[in-house]
């Protein structure tokens, strides 16, 4: 049974592919996952692996030509063996999977961040003001309308706006094709690891739900973080290591300035500022925590831009302390309030959730005992916060009760290794049940 | 080029297809001795004769049958009517004779009235009216109502020419006011075509008759704002260019629809209906109509300002309109 061979698709923005190089020649007989031939894209050159086993019947693509992706490029005569059963075929055979995939855009010579993104329906663009001719225009430029932002009348999506929005995506199209790794970290050769899976996640497999449910488009903020999640998850190695913490120090002196703190600052003392300036005091101690990977070099940040995630109901953001190692107690205190107040509020601006270095995140709030948080990229590290809640601990062989806290901190074992993290958080632990900062 | 009024624009024009066509005539009250009215057949009685300027009593009836019956018989009459407002007294004839025959039977009836109409001279309910929509909505007529000048002297001569009854609108306040170019030469501007009076992207304004100059007014203060009007001037209403109107709400994706006449059932409401049905995908707001209230003319100067579209009223609308 023949297979067709065709030219994948080496990323989502790739249109076309260059053989260059046959490693078998016609008659030859060849494995699956053998290397077939050599291939050169926009992207990425790699080596593909043959989808079947068999001899190599036809080679329809010479070395030096350039065709679409999805072309047939060579033949695949199966070798009888009755015992290739159907995964081989199932599974490699890329034909129709991959023009399923490509279906909308079939010669798609202009990238588009959703290629395959359906036009979207009225029904989910309901909640955003436009009008018929905006709605039209979104559909034939494949344009999501919640993504634009809008200057009419309570801010209504207007020609303007989206006519504003197209050219600018056209004007940056490669930016946007190459969403996918765009890990400012992230070494260029792991962004093309070798050619089969490179092309995975482009290929994701067809998970279809078949039965009564309901179809909502993600907003903007969703796909983001959805987008940032699964990106990080695939850049760092995640590992995740735990302490206990005693905090009795820092409850003591919570409650006892509380009063005072509130009367003074006309805000409430939390837990937050305590657990920033003790990840600080660590970071300037491990400066490896505010880096990033950028190739094979390591980029040592000067100022440590301090991220505190704030759950909304809408999803995630994470707003960042600006130099938060030249803040004192107060300063850290004042920023994360205004910083929090203005992220449920939505007043933030850009700027205000750019450049972080490093970033704490405190799953406590809901009753969580501790999890495993992903990095936020390009970062190197998380520190995560558990519930804070008294424990019976052993205190000089006797069971005492203590105010205590799991800490818990993701790193990226590619640049930080598992001693160094733990010393990293034992710092932290050791300034949170020593903690002699004044808070008022 | 000579520079010509308005009104001295249709003169020529209807002097040009007299000296042309001898099956061309007048009738009307005083326009022969008298001149007409407001003149506009002054030195046509000296020029073609008693039996071409036919002054006739008072009564549009007998003027509109007489003109009718002429028109069948082979002749090229152009009944004035004094005031447009008075048409109503021939309107039996007009719309269930003149404008059906050709339908039931056959035979060209070139046959034009003319007169003025519209408002802004302080001439109270009687002799202010633009009643234009009363012969729109008689299929078998042709309805039109000039802007300019050189629109004037072209579409009264189309209007001549044609073979199918023209109602011909005359905006008496653009008689002595609108002065400008007009060549002396032979022309005419065809009926049923629009003219882009002024081009923009922002907003297209459609409308007629005295109020493409209200238009224009408010396209030149607007411009100024960063609002860019285009203006259309219909020219013709019935039939209405499609196109014309079609490709500049296409273009400006928003729509004023601006007239004098009085809103409800007004032409403003027939294009809105068009550009709905066949610009909807096109549209990036609400169509809008700038019109006089439903009431009749106000003979008090200051209630006759209050009930006129002006420039003002129009660029507030347009700033809204483009805001939204």
């Amino acid at each position: 049974m023949p297979t067709n061979v065709i030219m994948p698709q080496m990323g989502e923005s790739v249109a076309e592919g260059t053989v260059t190089k046959w490693m078998k020649k016609i008659g030859e007989r060849v494995e699956r996952d053998e290397p077939l031939f050599e291939i050169s894209t926009d992207k990425v050159d790699a080596e593909i692996p043959s989808p079947a086993e068999g001899v190599l019947s036809k080679i329809l693509v010479k070395e030096n030509e350039t065709v679409a992706v999805n072309t047939v490029v060579a033949v695949i005569n199966g070798s009888g063996e009755a015992s290739i059963p159907s995964p081989v075929k199932e599974q490699p055979s890329p034909a129709p999977v991959p023009a399923a995939k490509t279906a909308p855009s079939p010669a798609a010579p202009e990238p588009r961040p959703e290629p395959s993104a359906p036009a979207p329906s009225p029904a989910a663009d309901e909640k955003v003001r436009s009008s018929p001719l905006v709605r039209r225009i979104a559909r034939e430029q494949h344009v999501n309308i919640s993504e634009v932002h809008g200057t009419g009348l309570s801010g209504r999506v207007s020609k303007k706006d989206i006519l504003a929005f197209i050219e600018q995506r056209d004007v940056e199209p490669k930016r946007l094709s190459a969403a996918p790794p765009p890990a400012a970290g992230m070494p260029a050769r792991a962004e093309t690891p070798p050619a089969r899976q490179a092309a995975a996640p482009a290929r994701a497999p067809e998970i279809a739900f078949k039965g009564p449910a309901e179809t909502v488009p993600m907003t903007p903020i969703r796909r983001q973080i959805a987008e940032h999640m699964a990106l990080s998850k695939r850049t760092s190695a995640h590992v995740t290591t735990v302490f206990e913490v005693e905090m009795t120090r820092v409850v003591e002196t919570r409650e006892r300035f509380s009063t005072e703190f509130l009367a003074r600052n006309g805000f409430k003392l939390t837990f937050t500022p305590f657990l920033v300036r003790a990840a600080v005091e660590a970071i300037k101690e491990f400066p490896i925590f505010n880096s990033s990977i950028d190739g094979s070099n390591i980029i040592y940040k000067r100022d440590v831009n301090l991220g505190v995630a704030v759950a909304l109901e809408t999803g995630l953001i994470v707003p960042v302390i600006k130099r938060a190692d030249e803040k004192n107690f107060l300063g850290v205190a004042r920023a994360v309030n205004d910083l929090a107040e203005r992220a449920r509020s939505k007043r933030l601006s850009v700027d205000e959730v750019k450049d972080g270095t490093f970033t704490l995140t405190n799953p406590g709030v809901f009753g969580s005992l501790f999890g495993t948080p992903i990095i936020n990229q390009p970062q190197v590290a998380i520190l995560g916060v558990g519930v804070i809640e008294k424990r019976p601990v052993i205190r000089n062989d006797a069971i005492a009760i203590r105010p205590m806290v799991y800490l818990m901190l993701s790193f990226d074992h590619r640049l930080i290794d598992g001693s160094v993290a733990d010393q990293f958080v034992a710092r932290v632990k050791a300034v949170l049940e020593n903690w002699d900062e004044p808070v008022v | 080029m000579p520079i010509l009024t308005y009104l001295d624009a249709i003169r020529q024009g209807i002097w040009e297809e007299m000296e042309r066509d001898p099956a061309v005539f007048l009738l009307g009250e005083d326009i022969g001795v008298y001149g007409g009215a407001f003149k506009v057949t002054a030195g046509m009685l000296e020029k073609f004769g008693a039996e071409r300027v036919i002054d006739t009593p008072i009564s549009e009836s007998a003027i509109v049958g007489a003109a009718v019956g002429a028109a069948l018989m082979g002749m090229r009459p152009v009944a004035e009517m004094q005031f447009m407002d008075f048409i109503a007294c021939g309107f039996d004839q007009i719309a269930n004779m003149a404008a059906k025959m050709r339908y039931r039977w056959g035979p060209a009836v070139p046959l034009v009235i003319r007169g003025p109409a519209g408002a802004g001279v302080h001439g109270g309910p009687f002799h202010s009216q633009s009643n234009e929509m009363w012969f729109v909505h008689t299929p078998g007529l042709k309805v039109t109502a000039p802007a300019t000048a050189y629109d004037a002297k072209g579409l009264i001569k189309a209007s001549i020419r044609d073979d199918n009854p023209v109602i011909f609108f005359e905006h008496k306040f653009l008689y002595r006011r609108i002065k400008e170019e007009v060549p002396a030469d032979d022309y005419i501007v065809p009926l049923g075509k629009a003219r882009v009076a002024r081009e923009g992207d922002d907003i297209a304004v459609i409308t007629y008759g005295a109020m493409v100059w209200t238009a224009l007014e408010a396209a030149e203060t607007l411009v100024k704002e960063g609002i860019s009007l285009e203006v259309v001037d219909l020219r013709t209403l019935l039939p209405y260019d499609e196109d014309t109107v079609l490709t500049s709400a296409r273009k400006c994706s928003k729509v004023i629809l601006l007239h004098e006449d009085t809103r409800t059932g007004g032409m403003a409401g027939e294009l809105a209906a068009l550009i709905a049905e066949k610009a909807f995908e096109d549209l990036d707001g609400p169509v809008v109509r700038i019109t006089s209230p439903d009431t009749p003319v106000p003979f008090s100067p200051p209630l006759e300002e209050f009930f006129l579209p002006n420039a003002k009223r129009l660029a507030d609308a347009a700033r809204k309109l483009a805001a939204y």
